[in-house]
């Protein structure tokens, strides 16, 4: 099957998996719950505007916030309800702050809005199938959320050849890809096809891992049933990180993407399988993006298994549904072992970009170990698939040199945490990374503020500078027009003053003679005269 | 006599080429204090005893100021500039303040007067208002240096320290480790 010559990425681990444990029972549908909860934050950026007040009565699929942005692609209720409340609730996001959010009192009878495909999307343009797509609130189901209208719509003069479809699910104990590929391989492949289309892009690969028997059957058989002729299914082998973004277009298609750039660049889309089937439902049946397969997993957890829940769905329920905590469940993981984060209560929504929810027990996880100094043994960068040098980042990360932390491409890092599996000693390299990131990024934004004040401050300065001057200006004026702005009547009394003056003092020329000193010294009385003509002008 | 004599003119000749690239090529203002400026925080609040970031930048170019007097840019502020001029850093100059957690003013609505004084004061224009109209901070542009405090006739002006959000959240540093 694999016709493809297939490349290897640097580094990279060969993980246990842990995906048989909640692949082998069947996918569940989860329970209608009693509330929903929908944060209006999507991804770090803006919130959302809601679009529904406290009371309304919600349809399923109903719109309740949207923005102008094209990054936030509208939010939609999943089930018909009650809005109850807009509040600050507790967030899924490693910071454990919380955000408003929408909060729906189901009424079970899951009555949904009128939804409109469109029949054959090869009469659709590629910017009508874009739009239809942002309506149905797709994001990227891979985990990154990253709105999907945006991804497909590449820009520039960049030219796409190849669209990747991601069913290579690396991380050990998620199987929820798998799942999807097992029972609806169909409207993966309907997907790419349209994907295709919007892309206008001539092949697309389908990468699954060798370790997904089922799922590599189901396809075939689907691909058999209908025309999917420039769709390839690849096979690829089990090492983690192969699922990462850029591993899988270097396993797939031996091109790098260069650093600080996208996919895009070198003519690739890369999109999750599980995106490629929302956008399916979302333009043959008008379906927008309201419920995704989530593993629950663990041993934390009695049953472990793949559930087709509603957005919003509280953790809490999902569990239950799958027999609850078991007794040695210690903690709660949203995403998997290697790239998820610990959150501190299940009384939080489920979202599109959250594929896993792990319960560990006691052992199970890389837990907060002690770690010991660095020895320089070089096993992180052996093992890093972005071909960086951690222990330098670290060192740098550590001593907060961040400029040559970015020096040495720290953003290039995918914190995939291979680095961290197989330090000696035990350092959490990872969490130094995001760490040093965030400085990076909270400096920039500092000095861009800094620059700012620069700037207001300067301008301030220019105009009281201004205003002094045209302060000074005007009293210069002033003092200039003292003299010259007089009505005529005043200037016709200092014309008779000065035609006095001339009359009383008959040889004005004689009186400056320097012989005549004396003479001139009798002539006092003509300015004497001229006085009040004086004190006239000086008003 | 001859070598004295090409010497002189060599002199000479590399005289008026190095008179006229000074005249030609004169920089404009003090590239110093421009990199100094770009070092500090730009908060505007004068607590290093200057009227302002460029002020202070100057007077550290010209040497007449200490690199350690700004509270805001704090010890890493003046590591900055010890690395840039190349001199030894020192502690922040107690005397003119310690350094605190970034903050916003905030204008107490119901009781501003509308006196227009804090708008006079503040050094970037944040402050938007009209006399006898309530006065409010434009939190985006506020550098929190403080100087509308004081003035405020009734009081009214509080400083509120940065309220963490989403977007400016960033993941804390692993807990230390012993070495």
């Amino acid at each position: 099957m694999n016709l493809l010559k297939l490349w290897n990425f640097h580094g990279g681990l060969h993980l246990d998996g842990h995906k048989r444990e909640s692949c082998t029972a069947a996918l569940a549908v989860a329970r209608l719950p009693e509330r929903l909860v929908f944060p209006l934050q999507q991804r770090n950026g803006e919130d959302s505007k809601p679009v529904v007040a406290p009371g309304d009565r919600v349809l399923k699929g109903q719109v309740i916030a949207r923005d102008e942005s094209p990054f936030n692609p509208p939010i939609h209720a999943s089930s018909s309800g009650i809005v109850r409340a807009m509040e600050d609730l507790p967030l899924p996001h490693p910071s454990g702050l919380s955000g408003s959010c929408i909060v729906i009192e189901t009424d079970g009878e899951d009555a949904a809005v009128n939804f409109a495909g469109v029949a054959d999307y090869r009469q659709c343009s590629p910017d009508e199938l874009r739009r239809r797509i942002y309506e149905a609130g797709i994001v990227g189901l891979g985990g990154a959320a990253f709105p999907t209208s945006v991804k497909v719509a590449p820009g520039g003069n960049r030219k796409i050849d190849t669209l990747i479809l991601n069913g290579a699910e690396c991380e050990p104990y998620i199987t929820c890809d798998d799942t999807l590929l097992s029972h609806y391989p169909e409207d993966v492949l309907e997907g790419a096809k349209i994907l295709l289309h919007i892309l206008r892009a001539e092949r697309c690969l389908l990468a699954v891992e060798d370790d997904m028997p089922d799922a590599l059957a189901a396809l075939e058989q689907a691909k058999q049933r209908g025309d999917f002729g420039a769709i390839q299914l690849v096979r690829v082998p089990a090492v983690y990180p192969t699922g990462g973004e850029k591993q899988l277009i270097k396993v797939l298609t031996g091109r790098e993407v260069p650093a600080r750039g996208i996919p895009a660049d070198i003519g690739i889309v890369c999109q999750n399988v599980g995106t490629a089937a929302a956008v399916y439902n979302a333009v043959a049946l008008g379906a927008p993006l309201i419920s995704r397969i989530v593993t629950v997993t663990g041993r934390g957890v009695k049953q472990p298994r793949n559930i087709l829940a509603r957005i919003g769905t509280p953790l809490a329920d999902l569990i239950a549904q799958c027999g609850g905590y078991a007794n040695d469940a210690e903690r709660l993981v949203l995403g998997g072992p290697m790239m998820g984060f610990g959150v501190p209560t299940d009384d939080l929504p489920l979202t599109k970009s959250a594929n896993c929810l792990l319960v560990a027990d006691r052992n199970e996880l890389i837990g907060e170990k002690r770690s010991l100094p660095c020895i320089r043994c070089g096993a992180c960068a052996d093992a890093c698939p972005a071909n960086l040098l951690p222990q330098q980042l670290y060192w740098y990360g550590r001593s907060d040199q961040i400029e040559r932390a970015l020096d040495y491409n720290l953003f290039d890092c995918i914190e995939c945490g291979c680095c961290d599996v197989v330090c000696p000693s035990q350092i959490p390299l990872v969490q130094y990374f995001r760490a040093a990131k965030g400085k990076a990024v909270a400096k920039r934004r500092e000095r861009e503020k800094a620059d700012h004040a620069r700037l207001r401050f300067e301008s301030r300065q220019a105009r009281k500078e201004q205003e002094k001057r045209e302060r000074a200006e005007n009293a210069k004026r002033k003092k200039e027009n003292l003299g010259t702005g007089k009505s005529p009547e005043i200037l016709e009394a200092i014309e008779r003053a000065k035609l006095r003056r001339a009359e009383k003092t008959p040889h004005p020329s004689g009186n400056g003679d320097p012989l005549d000193d004396a003479g001139h010294e009798t002539a006092t009385p003509p300015p004497a005269a001229a006085n009040p003509s004086g004190s006239l002008n000086s008003d | 006599m001859l070598a004295v004599f090409v010497v002189c003119a060599l002199f000479a000749l590399f005289g008026l080429i190095l008179g006229y690239s000074a005249r030609r090529f004169k920089v404009e203002g003090d590239p110093l204090a421009d990199k100094i400026d770009a070092v500090l925080p730009q908060t505007q609040c004068g607590q290093c005893g200057f009227p302002g970031c460029r002020p202070y930048a100057e007077a550290i170019a010209r040497g007449d100021a200490d690199i350690n007097l700004c509270p805001p840019g704090g010890e890493e502020g003046v590591i900055a500039l010890a690395d840039l001029l190349g001199v030894e850093p020192k502690p922040l100059s107690a005397e003119h303040g310690a350094e605190k957690p970034k903050s916003v003013a905030v204008i107490d609505e119901n009781k501003c007067i509308g006196c227009t004084l804090c708008i006079q004061s503040c050094p970037v224009d944040a402050i938007l208002g009209a006399a006898k109209f309530m006065h409010t901070v434009i939190e985006s542009e506020c550098t929190g240096c403080e100087l509308c405090v004081t003035p405020c006739p009734v009081d009214c002006i509080r400083m509120e320290p940065f309220k963490e959000t989403l977007a400016t959240w960033r993941w804390p540093e692993p807990k230390a480790i012993d070495e």
